[in-house]
């Protein structure tokens, strides 16, 4: 090979076009290989220092959920066909790929009730702040009004990507578990560019998404709801309630925990916003023979075409994690993902009931909740999370970590692999340990 | 060529699965309602009317489809497919048997560090590998992409400059560059300015030190770029633009090029980005998922990404959230963890020096095609836009051939689809006219490559004969070519129920 080349060594090739002073001339301070099979058994260590949802029954959810991943999709993911072509720049040959997008694409916009769906953004949080983004380049505006109910990350997320570009960020509070309808109006204005609240909030409460909506309806802001998927069976959709763009966290549809990722966002909106749409958007055709075809579409609005002026930098979507969303809802169907819904409604209820019923328990909010909840504990939450673990139970998620007024309060995720008798477990664990660290500081009974 | 001989792919009309099945059908049975059912829990006002119309299908019709959309698919494990910058090597099976197991694949993103110790060590690990490959010390995991690490790069810049009383306004991208690149900088708040591009397909150095001032806030640069070349004063660049107080941005979209033979921490790089999915096997999924890490110097360091990892003296890890400098989150949780597994199995299975090898590898085999391109008598109609030799990828110009054989890149590219090869990168890089970006990578063989050449060669040599036939190709594939303008026209984007 190299005498076809023309040259004397492999070295020859770098000599020839890399300065010496910038060549590394050392070996890389990395360790050296491993055969396949101490590479499997170095990484299940590492897994086996882990306590997955395998190792102990988990209520812990607060943005990410342990719903039970089907078979089918573990099969779909691994194909060859699918987990290893690039994005499809060669239609013709990616039919499949391209075929999945527009099939998701039609599912999200069933699922929202919103014309438009994009093949997917990365995750939920970004998908957020990707939406601000929409609206600063539609409108202008320099605020937005942002629910202290959605989840902290992409509130976080929202601002770093907001000091870039500049929008200014207003946050308004929480009332009774909901977004404070009073605080909500008031901030809005006419240099509002966005509004931005989660269903169910990140307490688990379900906000009145229409009234949300209907507030801003006499400024320019772009309405912007951060859905959970799951529920969509039987709450009513964003597409319904007056709101432009419905992003959210795709994880829930299919898609592993994966301590956090691979998973994706959706993002899906009104007609108005098809050609400001950040990502891929996979479109039908015909081609010269008149064969029904699929294409990737609008693609002016997009960074390799339009360079700076493009809508977004994005040009990843998710679409093998997209394709677990589409056949996931697929797995359902129309009627399963109605009877999820009304399965978790009724779990959630009885666990939130089965806690309060605690001594030293009580319900942080009293709204409709339909797969989470909040409650607030008598005794110091990290300690009483560690009891619990230690009884192989996880009670769910520390609110004090990210919100500074409820450091007493504890979210409870409730998914279809809880029953009834592991609802019922953590009530007893969670009860003992409530009960042992108020005894410890001596309070209660 | 005829079209009118079908293939089987071809009789078969694309039908969508929401046009399958029947009412009641379904392959999901839920769980039993094991606790005592409460009327009311939802006002009426909040419920959904009628239930979002998706499929109704069975199990096995559910396989049966997404199993025959597949085969409409081109991958990599069927076949070459050199498409430049997107570095197509070989994804490990191994990668995605240790990502499965439930200890990585079912851990919860808020289970406390105490109990995800072994997935902290292993992204600790990965961080310290990064680092080193890039010559850099600091390490986020955080950025889910290429675009995504250039956001955190350039928001990093931002911040660093913000932190010394410093607004610039200006980020420098040359026009090689990715598109990734301008659209980041204006989702940062700068205005982009381009830098020429020199007879060697560098960066025009005269044209940097004119643009280069005081309102500069960051060159990006890929090294080698585009062109597939290392610019070889690249010193001279990282001189001029640290000299004006600017930070450099290095895209790492490249990397595959030098790892292990030169890093951009030594070229003078404050901030690179990584992208896992290319240089370090995380499979392409069809467009995603993938994860873009940064490493940076120490003056970034303040500013990376929260939470980051820490590990205590007893060899405990954490993740520290309290980092005032930050620039925050760029999205949810710790990043895109099932990637990480993935490229920390690729790294611990080569070493340094398989790493290195691949390396080797990748720019050995991209110089052996051109070559052997060169040796057919290719070069002729499609001459290489910029060098002599190049590194792991390398652009020609379709020009001539277009002048000469009145075909252009795009049909040469649909007639490789009917050899059973996925075509190279066309029409990018913008400079170049009628470009054609091949990277082979190390994944290769030898006979894979010669193969190539051959069928580029033939193509050619059809053309001379009838330049039809590539015009109107491909002939083979599921579809044939697409009406792209009227999909754009009129958006058809989801299935009418």
């Amino acid at each position: 090979m190299l005498a076809e080349i023309g040259v004397a060594s492999l070295q020859e090739l770098f000599d020839r076009q890399i300065p010496a002073a910038v060549r590394l001339e050392r070996a890389l301070d990395l360790p050296a290989g491993m055969a396949e099979q101490d590479v499997y058994a170095h990484l299940r260590a590492l897994a086996a220092a882990n306590t997955s949802a395998e190792d102990e029954v988990t209520f812990l959810g607060a943005g990410m959920y342990d719903h039970y991943v089907p078979a089918v999709i573990d099969m779909l993911m691994g194909r060859s066909e699918f987990l290893t072509p690039y994005t499809p720049y060669q239609p013709e040959i990616s039919q499949g790929g391209l075929q999945v997008m527009f099939e998701y694409q039609t599912a999200i916009s069933e699922l929202t009730a919103l014309p438009v769906s994009n093949a997917s953004v990365y995750e939920g949080p970004s998908a957020v702040a990707a939406a601000a983004y929409l609206a600063k380049l539609a409108n202008g505006k320099a605020r937005v009004v942002v629910s202290r109910g959605v989840h902290p990350h992409s509130r976080a997320a929202l601002r770093t990507l907001a000091a870039g570009y500049g929008h200014q960020i207003v946050e308004v509070g929480l009332r009774d578990g909901v977004t404070d309808p009073d605080a909500w109006a008031a901030a809005i204005d006419q240099d509002t560019s966005a509004v931005i609240f989660q269903q169910p909030n990140f307490l688990g409460a379900v906000e009145d998404a229409s009234a949300l909506a209907l507030a801003a309806k006499d400024s320019p802001a772009v309405v912007v709801g951060s859905y959970d998927p799951i529920p969509l069976g039987i709450l009513k959709p964003p597409g319904e309630c007056g709101v432009d763009v419905a992003v959210g966290e795709g994880q829930t549809l299919g898609n592993r925990l994966d301590f956090g990722g691979p998973s994706f966002g959706f993002f899906a909106a009104t007609d108005a916003y098809l050609r400001r749409m950040p990502g891929r958007i996979a479109g039908e055709t015909r081609d010269v023979d008149g064969r029904r075809g699929f294409v990737l579409t609008l693609q002016t609005r997009e960074q390799h075409i339009r360079r700076e002026k493009a809508t977004s930098n994005i040009c990843t979507a998710q679409a093998l994690n997209a394709l677990a969303g589409v056949v996931y809802l697929t797995w359902l169907g129309r009627r399963g993902l109605v009877d999820l819904g009304e399965l978790l409604l009724q779990r959630t209820h009885y666990a939130r009931e089965a806690l309060t019923a605690l001594e030293g328990v009580e319900a942080l909010h009293e709204q409709p909740v339909v797969r989470e909840f909040a409650v607030r504990l008598q005794a110091p939450v990290d300690r009483v999370i560690a009891r619990c673990q230690d009884a192989g139970v996880n009670p769910g998620f520390a609110l004090g970590r990210e919100y500074d007024e409820h450091p007493d309060g504890l979210l409870v995720a409730v998914t279809e692999q809880r029953s009834k008798a592991d609802i019922d477990r953590l009530a007893d664990v969670l009860g003992a340990a409530v009960a042992a660290e108020r005894q410890t500081a001596g309070v209660g009974a | 060529m005829s079209a009118t001989t079908q293939t089987p792919l071809q009789r078969e009309e694309a039908t969508t699965i929401f046009e399958k099945g029947a009412p009641g059908r379904r392959a999901f049975s839920c769980p039993e309602m094991d606790v005592p059912v409460v009327d009311g829990l939802l006002p009426d006002g909040l419920r959904r009317s009628e239930p979002p119309r998706l499929p109704e299908v069975s199990e096995p019709e559910l396989v049966r489809h997404y199993v025959n959309l597949s085969k409409r698919n081109f991958d990599l494990d069927s076949g070459f497919y050199p498409l430049g910058s997107c570095t197509m090597k070989h994804n490990p099976r191994l990668h995605e048997r240790v990502a499965a197991l439930p200890g990585h694949a079912r851990l919860h993103p808020l289970q406390d560090p105490a109990h995800a110790q072994g997935a902290l060590e292993l992204m600790w690990n990965l961080e310290r590998a990064l680092a080193e490959i890039a010559g850099l010390p600091h390490v986020s995991l955080q950025p889910s992409a290429g675009s995504h690490g250039e956001l955190a790069g350039v928001l990093l810049t931002k911040a660093f400059h913000a932190d010394r009383g410093e607004e610039r306004t200006k980020v420098l991208t040359p026009d090689t560059a990715h598109g990734t690149n301008p659209a980041t900088v204006t989702m940062a708040g700068y205005e982009v300015v381009k830098v020429g591009t020199n007879a060697d397909g560098g960066v025009d150095v005269d044209d940097l030190r004119a643009k280069a001032g005081p309102d500069v806030a960051c060159l990006m640069l890929t090294n080698p770029n585009t062109l597939g070349i290392f610019d070889s004063n690249i010193e001279e660049i990282a001189d001029i633009v640290h000299g004006v107080g600017a930070t450099l941005y290095y895209d790492g979209a490249n990397l595959n090029a030098v790892m292990g033979i030169s890093r951009p921490g030594d070229m003078g790089f404050d901030i690179v980005h990584f992208n896992l999915h290319k240089s370090f096997t995380q499979p392409h999924g069809g467009g995603g998922p993938g994860a873009g890490p940064i490493a940076v110097s120490d003056r970034m360091e303040p500013y990376l990404p929260r939470p980051v990892i820490t590990r205590s003296g007893d060899g405990q890890f954490d993740l520290d959230d309290q980092r005032p400098k930050s620039i925050g989150k760029l999205r949810g949780f710790q990043g895109n963890y099932g990637c990480f597994v993935r490229s920390y199995a690729y790294i611990r299975s080569l070493g340094a020096e398989g790493l290195k090898d691949a390396s080797e590898t990748a720019v050995l085999n991209a110089n052996y095609l051109l070559a052997r391109l060169r040796s057919l008598g290719v070069a002729d109609k499609l001459p290489l836009a910029f060098g002599e030799l190049c590194m792991h990828e390398f652009v020609l110009s379709g020009a001539p051939m277009k002048r000469d054989l009145q075909i252009r890149t795009l049909d040469l590219a649909k007639r490789l689809l009917d050899h059973g090869f996925h075509p190279p990168t066309v029409y990018f890089p913008l400079l170049v006219d009628e470009a054609l970006l091949i990277e082979p990578t190390e994944t290769e063989t030898r006979e894979t490559l010669d193969a190539f050449a051959e069928v580029v060669a033939a193509i050619l040599r059809e053309a001379q004969e009838d330049p039809t036939i590539a015009r109107e190709a491909p002939y083979t594939t599921p579809v044939r070519r697409l009406d792209e303008a009227a999909a754009a026209k009129r958006p058809v984007i989801r299935q009418a129920l």
